[in-house]
């Protein structure tokens, strides 16, 4: 059994040590805090078929615990398979899957305890307040004293005084950050972004922006698909351009990101103006 | 955590969602009763007639019930793509089925308690002295109902023309339910009542070869 990754306890924690030391603090005031404890994922060979088409094409690739790490491509590259598959949403048609937190190798059936996924949909449910959201998400994790941690989710996105309000009447910005709250309900060591920033406005970018610093310097490992050029894009420590289904530009562990995403924007714009 | 823990957590969420909407329940329930009370235009109710055609509307009644209600069992889902956020949870993708089939036979069944009185009263059977029996064989004919039915809502919310392959998917398989369940109904209602063991074991065999098919192959129904 490998202890619970609470690189992304941030602002509270779940049923663990309440060692949290807060050296930092979100866009509304919580009290981040970390670990250094995410997971390394490891890709061996992945390849995804939906039917005749080839999603993703032999990838390869290790991304070490603590990056966070910007997908980036035009649609249909499969970033988003790339993630569905990272989640277990999706199982490779060929290839392996590794997850290792520190050295010790994560089981496959425990991963999914340390991973949050937001996405360009919410993954909320409109008829359900955002405290009945977070208490729902939390039992399913079989967190303890759910009501209690969903409170405290709720304060550092700034949503504590709309607890008690259907998701359906907030605004696209105020369920992404409830969103991120549920994501990050269970401390996860890895978190998935895929076109979180999508349909935010430039406030919202910017708050999102933010908030993957705070995580990505808690220690978290952060794998997210992004679009164009974007505040998102600020705490990118590594850049991956994936192009039908191929890797075809990695900054690397240790390189520069801006090149690969300058130019992938460079591409996805001159594409769009070719359209 | 456990399987029937996650299923009541699930469960939990249907039942929430759907009384504070009460979509589902509120159409289902007018369409139903619509169902009824036009059948019951269309011959005269004598006690002899209702007990030869009455379990047949009765059930056929429930079917459209069954059809209504499960389709959008897995369909709702996919407004904000809940159904990943539930894969995503470290639980067993058998308690998301087991939430949503218990979910189902409990709305399913109230739709049915509705609407029994209005069919005793409309087509003049007397429902009381047999009242027991009647219950069980509703149960267990729901249970099938629900099983199936939310089977393969499942299969058809990730397909293209959904809403036509349910019932193209779910009426051949659930052919064997309703006529045992209709047999067992009339067992029921006819004088003197009798409550058929055939059909009862039927039904049961039925119930539990199909609750184990779904659990054996839920991670599969719910895979992209």
């Amino acid at each position: 059994m490998v202890a619970r990754s609470s690189c992304c306890a941030i602002w509270f924690r779940a049923e663990r040590s309440r060692v949290s030391t807060p050296h930092s603090t979100s866009p509304h005031g919580g009290a981040l805090s970390g670990r250094g404890n995410g997971l390394r994922i490891q890709f061996n060979d992945i390849e995804k078929r939906y039917g005749m088409r080839l999603a993703l094409r032999g990838i390869s690739l290790e991304i070490a615990a603590g990056e966070c790490v910007a997908l980036v491509g035009h649609n249909g590259s499969g970033k988003t398979t790339l993630l569905k598959i990272v989640a277990q949403l999706t199982k490779p048609s060929r290839g392996t899957l590794a997850f290792y937190s520190a050295e010790n190798s994560v089981p496959l059936e425990e991963v999914k305890s340390l991973v949050g996924m937001v996405g360009h949909n919410t993954l909320l449910y409109e008829e359900m307040t955002a405290e009945e959201n977070l208490i729902f998400f939390a039992k399913l994790f079989g967190l303890a004293n759910p009501a209690e941690l969903s409170r405290k989710a709720l304060q550092p996105v700034g949503l504590a005084n709309r607890a008690s309000d259907l998701v359906r009447t907030f605004s696209r910005g105020m369920r992404q950050r409830l969103s991120i709250a549920r994501a990050l309900l269970a401390s996860p060591g890895l978190l998935l972004f895929d076109e979180a920033g999508t349909g935010l406005d430039p406030e919202g970018q910017h708050w999102l922006g933010t908030t993957i610093k705070h995580l990505r310097d808690s220690g978290c490992t952060i794998l997210m698909s992004t679009h164009g050029r974007n505040e998102t894009q600020e705490a990118v420590t590594r850049a991956i351009r994936l192009e039908g289904g191929r890797i075809t530009h990695d900054s690397g562990a240790g390189g520069n990101p801006n090149e690969v995403l300058v130019m992938a924007a460079v591409r996805e714009s001159g594409e769009e103006g070719q359209q | 955590m456990t399987l029937a823990r996650a299923t009541s957590v699930i469960l939990a969420k249907e039942l929430r969602t759907e009384f504070r909407s009460r979509q589902l329940l509120g159409t289902t329930a007018v369409f139903v009763l619509i169902v009824i009370v036009l059948f019951s235009f269309t011959f005269n109710p004598t006690s002899t007639e209702s007990r030869r055609f009455g379990p047949g509307l009765l059930w056929l009644a429930f079917l459209f019930a069954g059809s209504l209600m499960l389709q959008s069992s897995f369909l709702r889902e996919q407004t904000n793509d809940t159904l990943a956020a539930l894969r995503l949870a470290p639980i067993d993708p058998f308690s998301i089925i087991a939430g949503k089939m218990a979910a189902n036979f409990l709305f399913l069944l109230l739709v049915e308690v509705i609407l029994l009185p209005v069919f005793a009263v409309l087509y003049n059977v007397a429902i009381l002295p047999v009242l027991p029996q009647l219950l069980l064989v509703l149960v267990m004919g729901t249970i099938g109902l629900a099983a199936t039915g939310t089977v393969f809502s499942a299969v058809a919310a990730q397909a293209r023309l959904r809403e036509l392959l349910l019932p193209l998917l779910l009426l051949p398989v659930l052919a064997p339910v309703l006529i045992a369940s209709t047999e067992a109904t009339i067992g029921v209602l006819q004088d003197p009542s009798e409550l058929s063991l055939v059909w009862l074991t039927f039904l049961a065999c039925f119930d539990l070869i199909f609750l184990t098919a779904a659990w054996m192959v839920g991670e599969y129904l719910l895979e992209e």
